[in-house]
């Protein structure tokens, strides 16, 4: 990504949607070197003046852009699935601005020459900003703590085990100790790998009716209530705890220990992905294996649980948990078939779906995919005010399309939601005041 | 065929559900007639006369690939047969590539048996010929279904209102998964007997009661459908021991009296004996062990003859 100072530019006749209060006024953005000089009802045609290059946003959203923090990307090492260049090009495509990429990569991200790399290749090869997360353990393996100082040195704005868990309580709590002492952000994704076994999807009537072997949603909730207590082991008289964020939590038993430990005034936020908040087990149909992810859908009743808990606040952050795989990882039988979907251009009209239904408002929808997971990294981006990053999209959220997997961006296909009635198109994706998609 | 006979409209057999009951008495009243050619000397038609069926097991089988085997001869086909042991499938070669080479040989029906659940569907949209699920993984097992049934309904007259108790494995068990999904189709009141271990989560919402003990599960049962305990499941991971399991859960003399006095014992085979049951259950006069195996003849033979129609220039 190019960050040289931008030229002035006008977004105009524009519906500002601002996360900090969710609430939508009619006006304009100006926007000049990189950042957000002005945004509201003042700016108009008439006040930036004719010489400045505008754009007439024809009544149409305009937002910051997406924060999505988790996020796989293929490099280094899995570029037959996806690239920097094609996943950016899929986020610049699907509204995103800013991905925080996930660790799981090979090798994994546990070097501070890996980080380098990466934000190397981020800058020639991304449309996007793009932030490494680094692994908390050391060749994502759960037994030894990475180095977690010198990775955050090289540029890792958060570390996890990406989709891995740490099966070991000792080990994640000296993790965790570790991680409060550097400040860092811890972000887990809970799920207890012997509990669910050999499972494919999620455990219970419809598993059952498939003959695939499920996974209950006690073996996240089991984790994360395990992690919760780690956390607060890493409270003291003199520290601050450990900042956790739950990298996907898909079920209400999950989500009453998130609410619990906010309670008790635990340092910790969570996130549920595009797919488990639109999405639910009985879309797994006839072995659909783009279905297939980790966790796996649950129940509708938990979904609609989940999407309760966005719009009262409880879930802080929506993730696209974008996964692409080529494929020949998808077209073996079901039980082989490798976990993941590919969500960065779909995860802004697919969350609309709940907009639409008056389920959760749009403030809330896009304040959890851009302001509260800037809040959670610490990044300035995400909000619109004077000064932020210059980092907007504007967006239609009611014109329809139907999804077309052979034409999304990304590497790879396997989106859940092909052949999918959407609501949602993105017109201009804006970063740092240049325009770099759709 | 007789006129009130409703038409197999289908172009596969890959499972139960999604039959309708009118369709599942259609291929029981064909396997009927299959039975009769069955015993003649002259068992040879010409249903499938220059049809090409491959067997295209993934999963070593005896019985049930001999038995699709014969039907498809006494039909006219030419039949292959292809084991491709798991272990063995040639590297980098998929079910997928598998399935397109074979039908690029213009086969007009393959029966594929599989140990994952769902590979046949899969399979199944990848050729242009008819697929016959013979097993996929746990989930379905349909011929083995109807032929049960068939046997049922031979024996007892009629399904609608029996009692049948299937006991043993029903987590592992696709003959378990079809049989409940048939059986309570056409009417009967199915058990599922087991420890709760190896019973599938949410299976009291398949229409079927849930019983712990072969006390309860048995009593007053018409028919005892036995399942096999694959060895592997045997020792602590499922059950503690092979020695506990058949002490509570093998059927023997003694607890077979628990069911109905006229009781009959099925098993799909091959057996465990002295497992899941007994010797002399099984070998018993009240069971319908060989009559099953020659009914799951004539019911491939229905199944073949039923899609026969619906092959291209059928």
């Amino acid at each position: 990504m190019n960050s040289a100072a931008s030229p002035a530019l006008a977004l105009l006749n524009a519906r500002l949607l601002d996360p900090a209060t969710g609430r939508i006024e009619t006006g304009g953005a100006f926007v000049e070197n990189g950042v957000i000089v002005e945004a509201g009802a003042k700016v108009t045609q008439a006040n930036v003046g004719a010489r400045t290059q505008a754009i007439d946003c024809a009544g149409d959203i305009v937002c910051p852009g997406l924060i999505d923090m988790r996020a796989f990307v293929g490099e280094p090492g899995a570029t037959h699935r996806e690239t920097i260049a094609s996943a950016s090009a899929a986020a610049a495509a699907g509204g995103v601005t800013t991905i925080v990429a996930t660790p799981d990569a090979n090798p994994p991200v546990d070097a501070a020459a890996t980080v380098d790399y990466l934000m190397r290749r981020a800058r020639e090869k991304s449309r996007v900003r793009l932030l490494p997360s680094a692994a908390l353990t050391k060749g994502l393996a759960g037994l030894e703590i990475a180095e977690i100082g010198l990775l955050r040195e090289a540029g890792a704005v958060a570390f996890s085990n990406g989709a891995r868990s740490v099966g070991s309580a000792q080990v994640m709590r000296r993790a965790l100790t570790y991680a409060r002492d550097f400040g860092v952000l811890v972000i887990h994704l809970a799920q207890d790998a012997d509990l669910a076994g050999a499972g494919v999807m999620n455990e219970g009537e419809f598993a059952s009716r498939l003959g695939l072997p499920g996974v209950p949603p006690e073996a996240e909730a089991i984790l994360l209530d395990r992690d919760m207590r780690l956390v607060r082991l890493t409270l003291g008289a003199d520290a601050n705890g450990a900042r956790y964020h739950a990298a996907l939590v898909t079920c209400g038993m999950s989500l009453a220990v998130i609410a619990q430990a906010k309670a008790q005034g635990l340092p910790v936020t969570c996130a549920t992905s595009i797919n488990h908040l639109t999405l639910n087990e009985t879309d797994v149909g006839d072995y659909r294996t783009f279905l297939k992810i980790a966790p796996p859908l649950r129940s509708e009743d938990e979904r609609l649980g989940l999407v309760e808990a966005l719009a009262s606040g409880l879930i802080d952050v929506i993730v696209s948990d974008h996964d692409p795989q080529d494929v020949e990882a998808k077209r073996v039988p079901f039980s082989e078939a490798e976990y993941g979907a590919v969500g960065l251009e779909t995860m802004l009209a697919a969350g609309l779906r709940l907009v639409h239904a008056g389920q959760v408002s749009l403030g809330r929808l896009i304040g959890a995919m851009t302001l509260r997971p800037a809040e959670i990294l610490g990044l300035p981006q995400g909000r619109l005010a004077k000064g932020a990053p210059a980092d907007l999209i504007r967006f239609d959220p009611d014109e329809p399309f139907v999804v077309d997997a052979a034409k999304l961006r990304s590497r790879s296909k396997n989106t859940p939601f092909d052949e999918a009635r959407l609501q949602g198109v993105v017109k201009t994706t804006m970063v740092g005041g240049r325009i770099v998609g759709p | 065929m007789s006129a009130a006979r409703t038409p197999y409209p289908h172009r596969h057999l890959l499972g139960i559900d999604g039959l309708s009951r009118p369709e599942i008495e259609t291929l029981l009243d064909l396997a009927e007639e299959a039975v009769a050619v069955s015993r003649r000397v002259d068992k040879k038609r010409s249903v499938l006369s220059g049809r090409t069926q491959i067997n295209l097991f993934f999963e070593a089988s005896t019985r049930t690939q001999a038995s699709f085997e014969l039907a498809g001869k006494r039909l006219g086909a030419d039949v292959m047969n292809m084991s491709v042991a798991s272990s063995s499938v040639s590297k980098g070669e998929t079910l997928i590539d598998t399935a397109v080479t074979l039908n690029a040989m213009r086969p007009d029906v393959i029966v594929v048996r599989h140990h994952h659940s769902g590979a046949v569907h899969l399979l199944a949209r990848k050729v242009s010929c008819s697929v016959i699920n013979a097993g996929d993984g746990s989930h379905e097992h349909p011929t083995q279904a109807l032929l049960d049934a068939l046997t049922i309904r031979r024996n007892k007259g009629r399904i609608e209102g029996l009692t049948v108790a299937i006991c043993g494995d029903v987590l592992h068990s696709r003959v378990a998964r079809s049989n409940i999904i048939l059986l309570t189709q056409l009417g009967a009141r199915v058990r599922v007997v087991g420890p709760s271990t190896l019973l599938p989560p949410g299976v009291e919402r398949m229409g079927v009661e849930v019983h712990r003990t072969m006390e309860s599960g048995l009593r007053g049962a018409d028919i005892v459908m036995m399942l096999r305990l694959q060895r592997e499941r045997m020792n602590g991971a499922f059950v503690p021991s092979l020695k506990e399991f058949s002490r509570f859960y093998g059927l023997d003399e003694e607890k077979l009296q628990w069911a109905a006095p006229d009781a009959l014992v099925m098993h799909p085979g091959p057996m465990n004996r002295g497992v899941e049951i007994d010797s002399a259950v099984a070998d018993g006069p009240r069971s319908l062990v060989t009559e099953q195996v020659e009914m799951g003849v004539a019911v491939r033979m229905a199944v073949l003859e039923a899609l026969s129609h619906n092959l291209p220039n059928g």
